[in-house]
């Protein structure tokens, strides 16, 4: 993976992969040298935490308060100031979830095209509600703001893979798909 | 599922390419002209006579302010500090997908853009700032950045030419304000995305302190077709205070959904009712909003206008950035605006009490008012709220989450007194 990786674009790699450890080592071997090489872009080490916190989630899956404290200890920064960042993005997630996190833009270009019908089939079919993880510990269906995709509704976003024009009636199909 | 419609009264300049796989890569790009202005710029003018030219094309920023792009690039100091680029791709204003797809058929149009940019403002770095959620998208972007690495348009000694650019892709994580330049400059110094008072302006004080200029992605596609052709050539295409062509992504209640690049002196009844098809098969249409959530609604029968940044003004809305939502009768107005503000006091920062406060209780309000239990007097209070937030806080997030509750009160109130006083909906189901 790292060799590859131009360290111009280290830091902006998608993350939430399907697996996740939240007891995996952070920032070893290959993760380590992406580490290096996004420092490499900033003139301070602050500006890094957006693309570490990233990393950091696509690793664990979720950022744990002992998480959080690990980045800022290689950032140099406080647990606190940390959390109040990673606390004020949505992408970033500061309680466990799904295996599948599946987000459904309920912005107004799709609520005008139905997407509350695809919210309601997609808990339906996972049994959970809004932010829940479901008993399988598979789901998490979440609502979420504009996806900038607003001619192809509805929107809905599976950890890194986007899926366009979901019906109400797509989405046993989309389900299947996932695993 | 790419890019679904294209018309021949369309003015294609930056779309021409787009659903064409091959363009993707640098060597397809290449094939189609790209990177031609980068060694025209780079090999015969200098720095001040590309700004120059951008100046001359009256090119204005695309994000949705309008700002004319070569007088923000003629703001930046020439000092011995260092200077950044960034480029805004973190498109998140509702009914706005014009950027994403630029990125996903053309990403060197973008790159060609930001160096031929970075060159005329002389920066050592260019930040391409693009919202997390497009993850397909990203993976794009990269790829290209690394061709552009490979071949020696990035880096040290451009094409021989002895400037040195470099560039990095930074993700956001999730924040409609980090689109707001400033809020977006404090995202990419690793802070919450809130927006910073002004002045200082970015040209002064920007990324890490040192002067930058922040430019959207259709902004500074457009720049290479400007650098190659002259500033004549791109005013051959819309209005004296508009010039050039515009993307407009077309989303809601219409046949034909999309982006669709128009002259900006195109007529907007057109544009919905031809291009896209209008409302779908037997429905009239209710309303259109014309740039974005973020400006007024205007009632379906005072769309007979140019889309220039002054014709739509003149009609009582804005160009904003082109995210142009329709909406036929079957749309609830009331469930419409509150679903707009619901987002708003989402995204709100929450640094600025009117914002804060205001942005949920116009969402509260709205909330009684369409499930029947509003008020009379909630239609006073929303406007007296509204009239509270405008103009009263660092950044216009506040400002446009009023926006759609004065306007459709000003048009569509009989839509909420048929909620208020009768428990209905004038909704055609």
């Amino acid at each position: 993976m790292s060799d590859a990786l131009h360290p111009a674009v280290a830091g902006a790699q998608p993350s939430q992969r399907a697996e996740k450890n939240p007891e995996a080592p952070l920032f070893e071997g290959d993760y380590r040298d992406r580490f290096e090489r996004v420092l490499s872009r900033y003139p301070n080490k602050q500006a890094a935490l957006l693309p570490v916190l990233n990393m950091a989630q696509e690793i664990r899956g979720w950022l744990s308060p002992q998480t959080i404290a690990r980045v800022a200890e290689l950032l140099e920064l406080t647990p606190a100031y940390v959390r109040s960042v990673a606390s004020f993005y949505t992408m970033f997630s500061t309680r466990p979830v799904g295996k599948h996190v599946i987000q459904v833009c309920t912005g107004i270009g799709c609520d005008l095209c139905g997407a509350q019908a695809v919210v309601d089939k997609l808990l339906e079919a996972t049994g959970t509600r809004i932010g829940e993880v479901s008993k399988d510990g598979k789901y998490t269906v979440v609502e979420v703001e504009c996806l900038g995709a607003c001619g192809f509704p509805t929107v809905v976003q599976v950890n890194d893979r986007v899926f366009e024009n979901v019906k109400a009636e797509d989405v046993e199909g989309l389900l299947a798909e996932l695993d | 599922m790419a890019y679904p419609y294209a018309d021949p009264r369309e003015t294609r300049l930056l779309s021409k390419h787009f659903g064409e796989k091959d363009a993707i890569g640098i060597d397809g790009w290449i094939e189609r002209g790209g990177y031609r202005a980068l060694k025209k710029a780079l090999g015969s003018m200098s720095p001040d006579e590309v700004t120059g030219v951008v100046k001359e094309s009256g090119l204005r920023g695309r994000g949705g302010a309008g700002f004319p792009a070569g007088l923000k690039w003629s703001f930046m100091p020439k000092d011995d500090r260092p200077r950044y680029l960034v480029c805004n791709a973190d498109e998140s204003e509702p009914g706005t997908f014009k950027d994403r797809e630029i990125m996903r058929w053309t990403p060197h149009q973008l790159l060609e853009g930001c160096i031929i940019a970075g060159y005329a403002i002389q920066a050592e770095h260019c930040y391409v700032y693009i919202r997390g959620e497009f993850v397909d998208i990203v993976r794009i972007l990269n790829g290209a950045v690394g061709e552009a690495y490979e071949r020696g348009y990035l880096g040290r000694d451009i094409l021989g030419s002895g400037f040195d650019l470099e560039l990095t892709v930074h993700l956001g994580a999730g924040a409609y304000i980090a689109g707001e330049e400033t809020g977006l400059l404090n995202s990419l110094e690793g802070r919450r995305a809130e927006p910073r008072i002004k002045p200082p302006f970015p040209a002064q004080r920007g990324a890490f302190n040192m002067p930058t200029t922040v430019n959207n992605v259709e902004t500074l596609a457009s720049v290479a077709h400007i650098v190659m052709n002259g500033a004549d050539w791109y005013r051959q295409w819309g209005t004296e205070k508009s010039p050039g062509t515009k993307l407009f992504s077309c989303c809601g209640h219409l046949q034909r959904p999309g982006n669709y690049e128009v002259s900006l002196d195109f007529n907007l009844r057109d544009l919905v009712y031809e291009l896209c098809g209008g409302p779908p098969e037997g429905r009239a249409l209710l309303a259109v909003i014309p740039g974005g959530s973020s400006v007024p609604i205007m009632k379906a029968d005072e769309i007979d206008c140019d889309v220039s940044y002054e014709g739509i003004e003149a009609a009582g809305s804005m160009l904003g950035s082109g995210g142009l939502i329709a909406m036929d009768e079957s749309t609830c107005m009331v469930r419409a605006v509150r679903k707009m503000v619901e987002f708003y006091a989402h995204e709100s920062c929450g640094q600025c009490t009117n914002c804060r406060e205001g942005t949920a209780w116009l969402a509260k309000i709205l909330q009684r008012i369409e499930r029947g239990a509003g008020r009379e007097e909630d239609i006073p209070l929303l406007l007296d709220i509204s009239a509270n937030m405008a103009g009263r806080t660092i950044c216009p997030l506040s400002d446009s989450a009023a926006v759609p509750v004065v306007s459709s009160i000003q048009k569509f109130e009989h839509e909420y007194l048929a909620h208020i006083r009768d428990g209905t909906c004038t909704a055609v189901r």
